[in-house]
């Protein structure tokens, strides 16, 4: 064994990045290798909610006192990725009453702070709820970025050493002996930033451990070592409304179900969710009538949906797990609970260690088990400290406040930039240089871009997350093309606009579940910049113009 | 005792402004209402007629060697060649010197601000020096502060094409303190009125000499379409001066200063035809049966009834909002003419971004005289006839034939409703 053990973990979504983060303060030389960019899977794929716990503190206690704990924790450490909103568990009439006293009583069970207020005091605070909510439980439910905290999870590992590669498919493990010691990697352009259009290379990873934390993926990681990791992946559709109906997270107070919370996140809320289980996480089919579900069902506690404007839906994974005696048949009822699998002792496959399951709140409680066992394997012998070391960006806000007048921002866009960087914001924002706008739905500047730029090369999607750019009601229309100028002098225009056309079709499939009324007019006004001014299209090419046959106006060209 | 008019034309885009013109102009008494600000304002004021045939062949240099090909239903295969060469003829007449192209029937290539090039039949004198089908080199200038254009990276699209002309770029300050984010109308206001810099110099000549320092023999000198609102030839004729090459703009996206100028022509040209207008006001819905024999206009909360012998429906596509939808069908919102469309809406659009979406085709269906048919095939109404973009059947966006099927079925409108009264 070398003189600091490396540990290669495969997956860049919380769980990945927050092991990642955990081996590297303990002083480990780790890799993180994803296939996408960070959040690829189901990370970026959820509907924001830091769970209070409230939710499990019926059916899952111990979930439910896991939740609480951590998000104390994250408001500590991650501030400037979490919005402290407060969560309401609505009963409508025709909810079991009885249920609702379970769910108060389980809360104080679980030291979960909750308050009974009455169906008028759940009005004052969000006046959209429907008259006839007869009443709801207050608790401290909130909304966190899972872009944002990821990413800084990834740079505070990188600041510890880490090597971080996104765009880096594991095509293979490396097992010798009978014990996983490596992967082979595929790099889509090469290793470090993505280049659009650049020729990918392969690359082997030797390592002393393995970590599968590829969530909905961790079948297939399994599978190149030749252990069985049965992943049930579920489906669940999120819609993204185009402003903030509430300002609380809505909860329905009722056992379980589809389409029953609705969680206020930046300038939009994100209605969630339902939850089938389906065949290949990357490849399932997306449905109308989940929409509508979704939509038709939480009317039901904020009749403003009904009619309100949509801007995209999508889909995540989830990677639910239980041990295969279970035999759970309902998705729904599978336990939300996170399973280290210690394929040592499990398959007699040493060296490669898998975590399954779980939730995105208790994500750096999943990496403090897995980090712990791996340096036990490792017989390392060091502290966990995510709990207590703030990551990059959450420290000190109020230090920000007096710097920003300084940045030549006005005040809206300073604030919201203020709140994505953190403690960051001096850094990337003090640039000699004009900083404009680059997207005005968000508020994101040119420095804000050219940082996350720098971080994530060509692709767009990587400086979208980072920045929230493109995110907002026009998806991208009247900024994607700017976002991509950025990227030029320092790469060509062929890759640039490779990375436009990415981005723009990113967008796309999110919105095609949105194409009604206010959001179908602005796609159509988007399609029509984009093809008409912009001459933008599918068949549209200027690689073989006949330039003589066409008007040359009366001074040049005839 | 209802508001009474000849001809009631509904819409005051492109199409609607047309129409009420060219009834107008047959000795009718017309009026134009429309709810909002027109959608000039997202266009590049560039007048296109066909670029693209609806199969994607192009870019066309003769357009209208290619109206045999067009599908049935096609806007232009309902009114004919000779509609379109009316709306241009028109369009001409109205714009005088402001506009160019009409010396041949062939397109125009334009470089727009992402660098590509666009067919057009027709565009603004501002733009007229940038032609990419013109052999002289050009130098593109980009502002630091103007996101949307790097005059450097159009540079090295267009030369991609391999066009007969070298094109540079280079990004400058503008020559005026912005603020962090100034809108285009800042700039043009600022060159408009040459206000002076806090150096004391005038903008433009300030501007002209950081340009200057660029050039490098250049025969033409693009900037982004800011040059002026109220003066573009004057701004345009004293950098040009200055600079000692000619200068042209770079159509941007919204909000479009050509736009902007070419609706206030066509406002100019209402007026100077005797068309009252009124803005603001949105049509909610109408009364009669085969026949519509008034709407109901709303003026600040009151239902006031317009009556008319003829009325000419322009309120534009999805856009406009001349076409809603909801999550259950596609309308037309006032007169509830039969749009057709699939009934599942995820009929309604293609995977691709850039696909064959059919929503870019949505809008109603008309006869050669232009009146809405319903489902069955029959006119709506005696005395409605629709124009621009609120008909379906094309992909303005596609074929880039947007101004084009507006000019031409504005006029053809706008005459038959006239010579019906």
């Amino acid at each position: 064994m070398a003189a600091t053990p490396t540990v290669l973990v495969i997956g860049g979504g919380s769980t990945g990045c927050g092991i990642a983060r955990d081996l590297a303060m303990r002083g480990l030389d780790v890799t993180l290798v994803e296939q996408g960019n960070l959040t690829h899977g189901t990370t970026g794929r959820m509907h924001g909610l830091l769970h209070s716990g409230a939710r499990y503190a019926v059916a899952d206690q111990s979930s439910a006192r896991e939740c609480i704990a951590e998000m104390r924790i994250l408001e500590d450490v991650a501030s400037h990725c979490v919005e402290e909103t407060g969560g309401l568990f609505v009963e409508r009439p025709e909810d079991d009453e009885d249920y609702f006293e379970r769910k108060l009583r389980g809360c104080d069970e679980c030291d979960i702070p909750a308050e009974v207020l009455t169906g008028r005091e759940a009005r004052e605070r969000e006046p959209y709820l429907a008259e006839d909510v007869e009443k709801a439980i207050a608790v401290p439910d909130g909304a966190v970025d899972p872009f944002r905290l990821c990413v800084a999870n990834a740079a505070s590992a990188r600041n510890r050493g880490a090597r971080i590669e996104t765009h880096a498919r594991v095509t293979d493990l490396i097992v010798e002996a009978g014990e996983v010691v490596g992967a082979e990697v595929e790099h889509e352009s090469g290793p470090g930033k993505r280049t659009h259009a650049s020729p990918g290379t392969t690359e082997r990873i030797e390592a002393d451990h393995v970590v599968n934390a590829t969530g909905a993926w961790a079948g297939r990681i399994g599978e190149l070592a030749g252990v069985d990791v049965a992943v049930r992946p579920s489906k669940g559709v999120m819609t993204v409304m185009n402003v903030r109906q509430v300002d609380t997270v809505i909860n329905r107070c009722r056992p379980k179900g589809d389409a029953d919370i609705v969680v206020p996140h930046e300038t939009t809320c994100i209605l969630g969710t339902t939850d089938e289980e389906v065949e290949d996480p990357g490849d399932y089919p997306e449905k109308q009538w989940e929409v509508d579900l979704l939509i038709d069902q939480l009317a039901e506690l904020l009749p403003v949906l009904r009619d309100a404007r949509t801007i995209r839906s999508y889909w995540g994974v989830r990677p639910l797990y239980e041990p295969p005696e279970a035999g759970t048949e309902d998705p729904t009822d599978v336990t939300r609970d996170f399973f280290l699998l210690d394929h040592a002792d499990r398959d007699a496959r040493p060296g490669l260690t898998t975590v399954v399951g779980g939730k995105f709140t208790t994500y750096r409680l999943m990496a403090e088990a897995v980090s712990d066992h791996v340096c036990e394997r490792l017989g390392v012998s060091a502290p966990c400290r995510t709990a207590d070391v703030p990551l990059p960006g959450s420290r000190d806000e109020r230090v920000l406040d007096e710097a920003m007048d300084d940045f030549g921002l006005t005040s809206p866009v300073a604030r919201r930039s203020k709140q994505r960087l953190g403690d960051r914001s001096a850094e990337v924002l003090d640039t000699e240089d004009p900083n404009p706008v680059v997207c005005s739905c968000e508020g994101v500047t040119r420095a804000e871009v050219q940082d996350a730029v720098a971080e994530s090369g060509t692709d767009l999607n990587a400086v979208r997350i980072r920045t929230r750019a493109s995110m907002g009601n026009c998806q991208g229309g009247f900024c994607a093309h700017a976002m991509a100028q950025e990227l030029h002098p320092e790469y060509d225009p062929e890759r640039a606009a490779a990375a436009l056309d990415d981005l723009y079709q990113e967008r796309w499939k999110g919105q095609r579940h949105a194409l009604w009324g206010e959001q179908l007019s602005q796609a159509m006004l988007t399609y029509a910049l984009h093809a008409t001014t912009m001459n933008r299209g599918r068949t549209v090419r200027d690689d073989d113009v006949d330039f003589d046959a066409f008007d040359g106006g009366a001074t040049g060209g005839d | 005792m209802a508001i009474e008019q000849e001809v009631l034309v509904i819409g005051g885009g492109l199409a609607g402004a047309t129409a009420a013109i060219a009834a107008a102009r047959t000795g009718a008494d017309v009026r134009l209402v429309s709810a909002k600000q027109p959608t000039l304002r997202h266009a590049s004021g560039l007048i296109d007629v066909l670029g693209y045939t609806p199969d994607g062949e192009g870019p066309l240099a003769e357009p209208f060697e290619h109206f045999a090909d067009l599908p049935e239903g096609h806007p232009y295969e309902r009114v004919g060649r000779d509609a379109v060469e009316a709306g241009l003829a028109m369009f001409d007449d109205i714009c005088g010197d402001s506009y160019e192209g009409k010396r041949t029937d062939r397109n125009a290539l334009v470089p727009t601000f992402g660098g590509r090039l666009k067919p057009t039949a027709r565009y603004s004198a501002s733009a007229a020096e940038g032609l990419a089908s013109d052999t002289r080199d050009m130098l593109l200038v980009g502002f630091e502060r103007l996101v949307g254009f790097d005059a450097p990276l159009a540079a090295a699209r267009l030369n991609a094409a391999d066009p007969p002309f070298e094109a540079r770029g280079v990004t400058v300050e503008f020559s005026a303190d912005l603020t962090a984010e100034p809108k285009v109308t800042r700039f043009a206001h600022l060159l408009d009125r040459d206000e002076s810099t806090d150096a004391g110099r005038p903008v433009r000549s300030a501007l002209a000499d950081r340009v200057v320092a660029h050039l490098d023999g250049e025969a033409r000198v693009g900037f982004p379409a800011v040059l002026g609102d109220d003066h573009p030839n004057a701004v345009r004729d004293e950098l040009a001066d200055r600079l000692g090459a000619a200068v042209f703009e770079v159509p941007m996206g919204p909000p479009s200063l050509p736009g902007l100028r070419l609706e206030d022509r066509l406002y100019d040209a209402l007026d100077a035809a005797g068309v009252r207008i009124e803005t603001g006001n949105p049509v909610m819905g109408f009364a009669g049966d085969d026949r519509i024999e008034s709407v109901t206009v709303d003026r600040n909360g009151a239902s006031v009834p317009y009556a008319a012998e003829q009325f000419v429906l322009a309120t534009g596509g999805l856009v406009g909002k001349g076409i809603d939808s909801d999550r259950d069908g596609v309308a037309e919102p006032i007169f509830d003419c039969h749009v057709p469309h699939p009934p599942d809406r995820y009929d309604w659009f293609d995977d691709d971004a850039f696909g064959d979406h059919r929503f870019a085709r949505f809008g109603v269906d008309p006869d050669r005289d232009l009146r809405p048919l319903d489902a069955s095939g029959t006119p709506e109404f005696e005395n409605l006839r629709a124009a621009g973009s609120v008909l379906g059947n094309y992909d303005f966006a596609a074929e880039k034939s947007g101004s084009g099927v507006s000019l031409a079925t504005g006029v053809r409108a706008g005459r038959l409703a006239g010579e019906h009264t």
